[in-house]
C-alpha cells in the first residue's frame, strides 16, 4: 500500500497538521510534511483528526437475527460513523457463551474487515441468570473476551452478580451491567412519570435502574473488581456514580448518544422509534447526563446501536420492539449535544468516544489496539470529521439492514469524512484523495 | 368536528357540548318509537375493530351504527392469530382495501387506536372503543349525558370517581371530558391504585372515601379486578371493600339527590353492593341505554355529509 498524506488535519481540535500513515502505522506527525516517493494526499483543511472511535456497546444481531444487522452490515455503519472497533454484545441466537460463538463473531468480523469486532461474552449460560458462563474460556478465546454482559437483561441476582465480579479479576475482565431491577419493570413501557400516567403506558421507574447501580458498586468495591455501568440514564444513577468515584471504587459507566438528546415528550406520539430500554428519560435526567460526561463522572459514550426489521416498529406500542440504531449519528448527536454546547472540546470527545472506552473494554493494547493517541509510531486508526456541514438524517441511506433511527428527519451537525482502520480507508466520502508526491 | 375520536381531551367544550346535544336528539328520535331506524348513514360502512373482548361495548356500537342504517361490519381478531404484534397494521390495510369510512377500534395496548389513526396505514375515521389503560372516550361521554340528564348542565358540579384509577381508561377519558365541562372531579383511591404524575391532572385526589362523599352530585364507582390483589395494590377483597367500596352506610353520606354510575360490569360485593347498585339512586343500566344515543352521535358527527378522505 502506498504511504497516505493527511494533510492539515487538526488532531484532536487542536492546530492543523499533516500526519504520514505507511503500513497502518502512523510514521510521521508535524506541520508540513513532505514524504519522499511514491504517496497519495488527503487534503485535511477544516478536519478534524480523531482516534478511530471505539463503541463498547454494539448490537450486530448475528448469529441469529442476520435480518436486522449482520456482522458485515453493522461494522460497514461503524465504520461510515467513525468507528475502527465495536463491541458486540452477548444476546444473539445462540447466546454469545461459549469460546465457540464468540470466536465465530469475532472471525466474521476479520473477514468482513470494516472495523475490529471484539465480542462481548454473556455472564451466565443464556442470559438466565442462573449459572456463570465460561467466562474463563471466553477470556482465552481467539476473540480474547474481556467484556462481559447479560446486556438486555440485569444480572439481578446478587450472588451470582458477585461471583461474576470476582471471577474476571483472574484475566482482567470486567461486568458490564445492563441496570433493570426486573421485578419493579414488569411489562415496563416507557419512562415513569407524569406522562406514563397519562398515556396508561406502564412506567419503568428511575429507581429500577438506581438500585442496581449502587448495589453493584457496592459488590464491586467489596470484592475489589471493576463494575461497568451501561447506558445510564438518570440523575440519580449519576448522583450514584459520582458518589462512588469520589470514594475510588472501581466503577466506569456509559451514557448513549440519545439519551443525551432525547427525552420522554417524544413518546407522547406513540411512535416505536422512540421505544428503548432504558427508556427516555426527562429534560432534566438529560442535563444531568450532559453534566456527567463532561465533567468525567460517566466515562464513555456508548451507541447501544439495536437494530430492528420494520415490522418490529412498525406496529402499536406495546408489540414493538426496544431499541434504536446509532452507530452512523453518534459522533454528530455528540458534537450537537456536547461540542457545539460547550460542554467538551474535541480532544474530550477523543477520551469519551476512543481512549476511554478502549481502556475499559482493554483493547487499547495486544495485537490490535485501538484507542491509542495520535502519534508517531502509533496505530494508522484516524477518523476524520468536518464539523461544519450539516445533515439532515435520512435512514434509508444506513448501512445498516435496518431502518430503526429516532432522528429521522433531524438536522445533525458534523460529518464523518473518512475513517481509516490501520491505514486502509473503511469508509470514506472525499474525492479529496489524490495520487502525487512532493 | 374533530377527524378521530382517539382521547377525551380531544373534544373542545363545543365538540363535547356537540355530541351531547346531539345524542339528546337521537334519544328524542328513538324512544318510544316502534322504527328506530335513521337513514342519516345509509351507505356508509363501519367497522368494530375489536381486539379485545367486549360484548357491551361492541354491541352498543353495532346498535348505534345500524340505527344509522349504516352497514355493520364486524371484526374481532382476538384469539385469532391476528392478536399479536403486526396485526393491528395488516388489518388496517385490510380495511382500508374493503373501503371502511369508520373504525371502532378497541384494543389492549395503549395508544393503539393512535397509531391506527396516524400511521397512514388507514383512511377512515378512527373512533377509540378503549385502549388498554389510556382512554375510553365513548364511555366518558355517555357517563357525562347520563348524569346531564339528571343533574342538568355539569358546569361546578362535583363528581367522585372511585377505585382502581391507575388501570382505568374510563377514569382518564372522565377526567378530561368533565373538566372540559366544567366539572369538579376528585379521584379517590389507595396510593397504590393512582396514577403517577396525577396530580398534574385537572382534578383532585384523596384516599378518603367517606370525606369525599360529602356535598357529592354523583359518584362513579369503578370495576376492581381481582388480580390487582395478588400484585399487591391492595392487601384484600374484604380491606378494599371496607374502605372503597359503596354501601348503604356510605351512600347516606351522600346528599340525597346524588347519583350512583359504574362503567359495568360491576363486581356485586367487592366495590359495590348490590343494594346501592339497585337502588333508586343508581342510574348504572341508564348508562348503557345511553350509550347508543352517544355513540350514534359521535358516528353521525364523524361520518354524516363529510367525505371521510378529506380533512374535516
Ligand atoms: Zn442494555
Amino acid at each position: 500500500m502506498t504511504p497516505i498524506l493527511i494533510q492539515n488535519a487538526r488532531v484532536l481540535g487542536g492546530d492543523p497538521q499533516d500526519i504520514l500513515i505507511d503500513d497502518g502505522v502512523i510514521v510521521a506527525l508535524g506541520a508540513g510534511l513532505r514524504p519522499e516517493g511514491e504517496h497519495s494526499s488527503v487534503d485535511a483543511t477544516g478536519l478534524i483528526a480523531l482516534p478511530g472511535l471505539v463503541d463498547l456497546h454494539t448490537h450486530l444481531r448475528e448469529p441469529g437475527r442476520e435480518d436486522a444487522e449482520t456482522v458485515e452490515t453493522g461494522t460497514k455503519a461503524a465504520a461510515r460513523g467513525g468507528f475502527t472497533a465495536v463491541h458486540a454484545m452477548a444476546n444473539t441466537d445462540p447466546v454469545a457463551d461459549t469460546a465457540g460463538v464468540v470466536e465465530q463473531v469475532w472471525r466474521l468480523g476479520r473477514e468482513a474487515g470494516h472495523a475490529d469486532v471484539r465480542p462481548v461474552g454473556a455472564v451466565t449460560i443464556g442470559l438466565k441468570g442462573e449459572r456463570l458462563a465460561e467466562l474463563g474460556a471466553m477470556a482465552e478465546s481467539a476473540a480474547g473476551v474481556r467484556v462481559f454482559s447479560d446486556d438486555g437483561l440485569c444480572v439481578h441476582d446478587a450472588q451470582l452478580m458477585r461471583r461474576a465480579l470476582e471471577y474476571v479479576k483472574a484475566f482482567d475482565g470486567v461486568i458490564a451491567q445492563h441496570a433493570q431491577e426486573p421485578r419493579l419493570t414488569e411489562g415496563a413501557q416507557m419512562n415513569e412519570g407524569e406522562l406514563s400516567g397519562r398515556l396508561g403506558l406502564r412506567g419503568w421507574p428511575c429507581v429500577a435502574e438506581e438500585a442496581i447501580v449502587a448495589r453493584d458498586v457496592l459488590l464491586a468495591a467489596h470484592v475489589g473488581s471493576r463494575v461497568h455501568i451501561c447506558h445510564l440514564s438518570t440523575k440519580g444513577s449519576v448522583e450514584i456514580v459520582r458518589l462512588a468515584k469520589e470514594r475510588g471504587l472501581p466503577v466506569t459507566a456509559e451514557v448513549t448518544p440519545h439519551h443525551l438528546l432525547l427525552t420522554d415528550e417524544l413518546v407522547a406520539g406513540y411512535d416505536p422509534r422512540y421505544k428503548v430500554n432504558p427508556p427516555l428519560r426527562t429534560a432534566e435526567d438529560v442535563a444531568a447526563l450532559r453534566e456527567a460526561l463532561a465533567d468525567g463522572t460517566i466515562d464513555i459514550v456508548a451507541t447501544d446501536h439495536a437494530p430492528h426489521p420494520v415490522e418490529a416498529k412498525d406496529c402499536e406500542w406495546d408489540a414493538a420492539a426496544f431499541g434504536m440504531l446509532g452507530l452512523e449519528t453518534a459522533l454528530s448527536v455528540v458534537q450537537h449535544t456536547m461540542v457545539d454546547t460547550g460542554l467538551l472540546d474535541w480532544a474530550g470527545v477523543a477520551d469519551r468516544l476512543s481512549f476511554a472506552p478502549a481502556r475499559i473494554g482493554r483493547c487499547d493494547t495486544g495485537d490490535v489496539p485501538h484507542g491509542r493517541p495520535v502519534a508517531a509510531g502509533e496505530p494508522a486508526n484516524l477518523t476524520l470529521v468536518d464539523p461544519s456541514t450539516t445533515t439532515t438524517i435520512d435512514p434509508s441511506t444506513s448501512a445498516s439492514l435496518s431502518r430503526n433511527t429516532p432522528y429521522e428527519g433531524m438536522k445533525l451537525p458534523g460529518t464523518v469524512v473518512a475513517t481509516f482502520l490501520r491505514g486502509r480507508p473503511t469508509h470514506s466520502i472525499t474525492a479529496g484523495t489524490t495520487g502525487g508526491h512532493a | 368536528m374533530i377527524r378521530h375520536l382517539l382521547s377525551a381531551g380531544d373534544l373542545s367544550l363545543e365538540d363535547a357540548t356537540l355530541v351531547l346535544d346531539t345524542a339528546d336528539e337521537m334519544a328524542r328520535l328513538t324512544e318510544g318509537r316502534a322504527v328506530k331506524k335513521l337513514p342519516t348513514l345509509r351507505g356508509r360502512t363501519v367497522v368494530n375493530l375489536f381486539f379485545e373482548d367486549s360484548t357491551r361495548t361492541r354491541t352498543s356500537f353495532e346498535l348505534a351504527a345500524k340505527r344509522l342504517s349504516a352497514d355493520v361490519v364486524n371484526f374481532s381478531a382476538k384469539g385469532s392469530s391476528l392478536s399479536k404484534g403486526e396485526s393491528l397494521k395488516d388489518t388496517a390495510l385490510t380495511l382500508e382495501a374493503m373501503g371502511a369510512d369508520g373504525v371502532v377500534v378497541r384494543h389492549s395496548s395503549s395508544g393503539a387506536p393512535y397509531r391506527l389513526a396516524t400511521s397512514g396505514w388507514i383512511n377512515a375515521c378512527v373512533v377509540n372503543a378503549g385502549d388498554g389503560t389510556h382512554e375510553h372516550p365513548t364511555q366518558a361521554l355517555l357517563d357525562a349525558f347520563t348524569m346531564r340528564r339528571h343533574l342538568g348542565e355539569l358546569a361546578g358540579k362535583k363528581i367522585v370517581i372511585v377505585g382502581d384509577v391507575l388501570h382505568s381508561r374510563v377514569a382518564r377519558s372522565n377526567v378530561l371530558l368533565l373538566a372540559t365541562l366544567g366539572a369538579k372531579v376528585t379521584l379517590v383511591a389507595p396510593p397504590t391504585l393512582l396514577p403517577n404524575g396525577v396530580d398534574a391532572w385537572p382534578c383532585a385526589t384523596s384516599y378518603d372515601l367517606d370525606d369525599a362523599l360529602a356535598g357529592a352530585d354523583a359518584v362513579m364507582m369503578l370495576r376492581v379486578q381481582n388480580e390487582r390483589m395478588n400484585a399487591a395494590f391492595f392487601p384484600s377483597a374484604r380491606e378494599y371493600s371496607r374502605r372503597y367500596g359503596l354501601d348503604s352506610r356510605r351512600q347516606a353520606l351522600m346528599p340525597p339527590e346524588a347519583l350512583v354510575l359504574h362503567p359495568g360490569p360491576m363486581n356485586r360485593g367487592m366495590e359495590i353492593t348490590a343494594e346501592v347498585a339497585d337502588s333508586a339512586r343508581s342510574v348504572i343500566v341508564e348508562q348503557v341505554t345511553n350509550g347508543v344515543y352517544v355513540r350514534m352521535a359521535v358516528l353521525y358527527l364523524m361520518l354524516a355529509g363529510t367525505n371521510t378522505t378529506e380533512e374535516a
